[in-house]
């Protein structure tokens, strides 16, 4: 019989009543500063754009209390729609990442080796393309609603594609990669050779949706897709938890009472279902979905990908991205560009300043 | 004897490649028992198949009179448990965090850990004597150390029936025999069943109550240690010439080796 | 991960042996086609007047000026990717990993966007800075994973080629998005192809010869680290050395293929799948099985464009893409992968 004096916690953890949630420090440290650092960048990116809006006036709108009426509407109108398909595309691909490096098990994992980026660049391109026909391409109506549903469409057809080749009375993390990059290896090589049909003018719209680009965002189109995009993110977290314990082998998994099949088909679905809804949104921007989640498990030295650390960290690349290259620089470039120059840096410098750590 | 855990005509294959055939095991409830057999004879594998880690690929394991393929994996968890050989577990986890996924068979998605999984995961930990090493990463330990650690997780998953692969992998004698004793409180004070794999057959035959000899897929003996452990068997099963010694506290066998047999080649 | 074997016991052996020298039958039905098969009908017995009695007929000129040269530059292109594709699944011990992940692909592009955007450059300039390209952007990737603490491991070796793999798509999107001259060379290079006329094959195949003779030297150390890195201490492997060499011999391998025929990136990747699939583990049967396959592959591939796409042809990247795609899918199913 032990006597419980000052014991100390054996892990961090919340309790209320029968409820208890584990926590790790530096897991929310990590995260509560991505979180102000996001907000900021928000309120910085609102208050560029064609005339400068001061960026106190931003923040105490955003917080419910606009200064006046003309900045109110600037703010929520106009410029709001844009931010926040940063911010959910960014959070939706990253979560697709962490979710798609966990169940692979392997940190070069993404939604765009699940085929999911090159069916959706396929559908958007294929459309583009075969549909545009001649120098004009697409006119505005069919463009804005044709190419993200292609786009929509492409990504979740490879990504059923590529589940239901790469089961065989089992969900191995090993082989839906391998299927998923055959599939994305088709879909990519089919793009490519498709960019040379056609003309110069059709190859250029086609390439500056395939980079990633939030213009032409409006509540209507955001709206619904945003609430949609952060259901799900929400619900991935859920799997945060059952999915770690995949990580720890299949046989071990297993012995503790993991439907691991189970949770890798839903794992896999929820991926797929982010990364389509995140590229209808702004187009497949590259590297956040492969990158984000590394950086988030850098920053937090877990174990597995953070997931909401990931989805911070993903939201932030894609808003400071926009605010680069659509807002800083010269001549205005797709957000896609501006990922990989923001992401890489910092990614690069994480790297060199990692602690010995083996594969 | 009783058996909650039975196979019946279970074949156990990797790609075609059949390594248990047909057999039928009982795993005697309350017994510490030992399977020992040489390498590649099937004990890992049979192991695999009772834990419902490998599918049958003919035949049935079933648990409490039911097969285990209708059992929800989950329920299975909470009243078997598995050890394979070599567990891997993904960097950066410290060692209270990996003995704490034992209770996982027992929690909810919000009752990730209660004060009860916390009062059982201590405990367990002391037992195997990994408390003071609670905050430390787990790849950062000495191999006894970390299969202490894998132990103290089994342990925490509070099972009636625990399955071991070649727990004793990595130790050395004094943690070896620390373990096996360990084992045997277990069953001795709390009343589980113990199926596991040993290598050494003398620590195999001084621990269990009840040993199983395999051979190419098939149980070529099984009963009370001093029944299985003949020089008889050592010579067929493992072509090894021994004298069996008594050990004095219990009179368990005790093998001691005194050459190769003549029978047959070496492969 | 998985240990692989070492020693090949004499049965095995013979086996293995068997497999190279069906592969080596394979890639000589594969150039006897690719020569022969196209717009003229050919005979392997025109071939060989062509080669040793030529008589400047229209017949000998295509076969001696067009086939022969693009089923060299067949065999060399696929040996390259197949043997720089090996070296970089077993250097990153990652089965996804394929010779773009250093960089390679995207240097090159960059170079040649850069190039066509600042001036108009032939097709054997273009060569020259592809392969310059390609190398900077391989050194950057070895750079960064070395200055990281413990050096270039697998993981570092992933995350750094990824990153710089990234920059350079962000720089090259940059550049063919202000500049149509330089989307319309990106877009027609992009899709890699052996009707490439750089000439620099002429000059090139030296570098191919030594990059696979280094690709095989570097076969025992993968073998070593593929026993984990103290193992491979132990057997007194040089890691460091081992990279080093590892990632100059992928990038002179990849560099030269994609300077003879631009990024046919996914050869790199399923080959060594291939090679492993029918040699098993040991890299010092991988590299030769890889050699084999990817010239053959990619001499079946082109051929077949050819023969589809009449008059025209279908890139043999695209070829690579609607043929191989499915049958690496079906190598993907099989239940036994070997590791690396």
């Amino acid at each position: 019989m032990s006597v419980r004096t000052e014991e100390r916690p054996l892990l961090p953890v919340f309790r209320f009543g029968r409820v208890s949630v584990l926590w790790r420090l530096r897991n929310v440290v990590v995260v509560g500063l991505l979180l102000a650092v996001a907000v900021l960048a928000c309120a910085v990116h609102l208050s560029l754009g064609g005339t400068s809006i001061d960026l106190l006036a931003v923040l105490r709108t955003m917080f419910g209390d606009a200064p006046d009426f003309k900045t109110e509407l600037a703010v929520t109108e106009f410029r709001m729609p844009r931010t926040t398909a940063a911010v959910v595309s960014g959070a939706a691909l990253a979560m697709a990442g962490a979710l798609t490096q966990t169940i692979a098990r392997n940190p070069l994992a993404s939604p765009d080796v699940l085929g999911v980026t090159a069916g959706a660049s396929l559908g958007a391109v294929g459309v583009l393309v075969l549909a545009g026909g001649g120098a004009g391409g697409l006119s505005g109506a069919a463009a804005l609603l044709g190419m993200p549903a292609a786009a929509f469409i492409g990504g979740l057809v490879a990504g059923i594609a590529v589940f239901l080749l790469a089961y065989r009375a089992s969900v191995d993390g090993y082989r839906i990669v391998l299927v998923g990059l055959g599939v994305s290896w088709l879909a990519t090589s089919l793009v490519t050779w498709m960019l040379t049909l056609g003309d110069v003018t059709n190859a250029a719209q086609a390439l500056t949706w395939m980079t990633g680009s939030l213009n032409a965002e409006e509540w209507a189109l955001v709206g619904p897709l945003a609430v949609a995009a952060i259901a799900l993110t929400v619900a991935a977290g859920l799997l945060s938890r059952p999915l770690s314990l995949t990580a720890f082998g299949d046989a071990t998994a297993v012995g503790l009472g993991a439907s691991i099949t189970r949770i890798r088909v839903v794992a896999l679905l929820a991926a797929t279902l982010l990364a389509s809804l995140a590229t209808v949104i702004a187009g497949p921007l590259g590297f956040v979905a492969l990158a984000a989640p590394q950086i988030a498990r850098l920053l937090v030295r877990s174990p597995t990908p953070p997931f909401a650390a990931s989805a911070l960290v993903g939201a932030l690349i894609v808003v400071l991205a926009d605010l680069l290259t659509a807002r800083l620089f010269p001549i205005p470039l797709p957000a896609g560009i501006g990922t990989a120059i923001i992401g890489v840096p910092y990614l690069v410098w994480l790297l060199v300043r990692m602690q010995r750590r083996t594969a | 004897m009783t058996a909650r855990l039975q196979a019946r005509g279970l074949t156990l294959s990797y790609d075609g490649r059949v390594v248990v055939e047909g057999l039928d095991f009982d795993v005697a409830d309350g017994e510490v028992t030992a399977i020992i057999g040489p390498n590649g004879c099937g004990k890992s594998t049979l192991l695999k198949g009772l834990g419902r880690v490998m599918a049958p690929t003919a035949g049935t394991v079933t648990l409490d009179g039911a097969p285990l393929s209708r059992i929800p994996t989950r329920r299975i968890a909470s009243r078997l448990s598995l050890l394979p050989q070599s567990p891997e577990a993904p960097a950066g986890l410290t060692v209270a965090e990996l003995v704490a996924r034992g209770r996982h068979p027992h929690q909810r998605w919000f009752e990730q850990f209660g004060r009860g999984d916390e009062g059982i995961v201590r405990e367990a930990m002391i037992a195997t004597g990994v408390a003071d090493l609670a905050d430390m990463p787990v790849e950062e330990l000495s191999g006894g150390q970390r299969q202490r650690t894998w132990l103290s997780m089994t342990l925490a998953q509070q099972t009636d029936i625990v399955l071991l692969d070649e727990p004793t992998t990595y130790l050395d004698l004094a943690h070896q025999v620390e373990v096996l004793e360990l084992i045997r409180d277990l069953h001795l004070l709390h009343g589980r069943t113990v199926l596991m794999v040993l290598h050494d057959i003398s620590l195999a035959a001084r621990y269990s109550t009840r040993m199983v000899a395999m051979n190419s897929g098939r149980v070529v003996a099984s009963g009370a240690p001093e029944e299985v452990v003949t020089e008889g068997l050592l010579a067929d099963v493992f072509e090894l010439r021994a004298a069996i010694l008594r050990e004095p506290a219990l009179g368990r066998p005790h093998v001691m080796p005194l050459g190769l047999s003549a029978h047959g080649p070496d492969d | 991960m998985p240990s692989t074997t070492v020693v090949t016991p004499p049965r095995r052996r013979c086996g293995r042996l068997a497999v190279l020298g069906w592969a080596t039958a394979a890639l000589v039905v594969a150039v006897v086609a690719s020569v022969c098969i196209g717009g003229m009908a050919t005979t392997p017995l025109d071939v060989l007047s062509a080669l040793f009695t030529p008589t400047g007929s229209e017949k000998d000129l295509a076969i001696t000026g067009l086939r022969i040269p693009r089923t060299a530059l067949g065999i060399v292109v696929g040996a390259c990717l197949g043997l720089a594709g090996t070296l970089v699944q077993g250097h990153t011990r990652n089965p996804i990993a394929d010779p773009g992940l250093l960089g390679i692909f995207q240097g090159a592009a960059l170079a040649i966007v850069l190039v066509a955007a600042v001036g108009n450059p032939s097709g054997p300039v273009q060569a020259v800075f592809a392969f310059g390209g390609a190398l900077a952007a391989s050194a950057l990737v070895f750079a960064i994973a070395a200055s990281v603490r413990g050096g270039a491991t697998p993981i570092t070796l992933v995350l750094a080629g990824v990153a710089v793999s990234a920059l350079c798509g962000a720089l090259v999107a940059t550049v063919v998005l202000l500049n149509m001259d330089a989307l319309d060379a990106l877009r027609f290079w992009q899709v890699g192809s052996l009707a490439t006329r750089n000439g620099a094959i002429a000059y090139m195949w030296p570098f191919a010869v030594i990059g696979a003779l280094l690709a095989i030297a570097n076969a025992p150390a993968l073998n070593a680290l593929a026993l984990g890195t103290q193992s491979a201490a132990s057997l007194g492997v040089s890691l460091r050395r081992a990279r080093i060499l590892g990632i100059a011999t992928i990038t002179l391998l990849a560099g030269t293929a994609v300077m003879l025929a631009g990024p046919i990136a996914f050869a790199g990747l399923i080959v060594p799948h291939i090679a492993r699939a029918v040699v098993g583990g040991d890299y010092r049967w991988q590299m030769p099985a890889s050699a084999l396959i990817g010239s053959t592959v990619l001499l079946l591939a082109d051929t077949l464009g050819r023969v589809i796409a009449r008059p025209g042809e279908l890139s043999v990247a695209v070829v690579l893409a609607v043929a191989g795609a499915p049958f690496f899918i079906a190598l993907a199913r099989r239940r036994r992968t070997v590791a690396l």
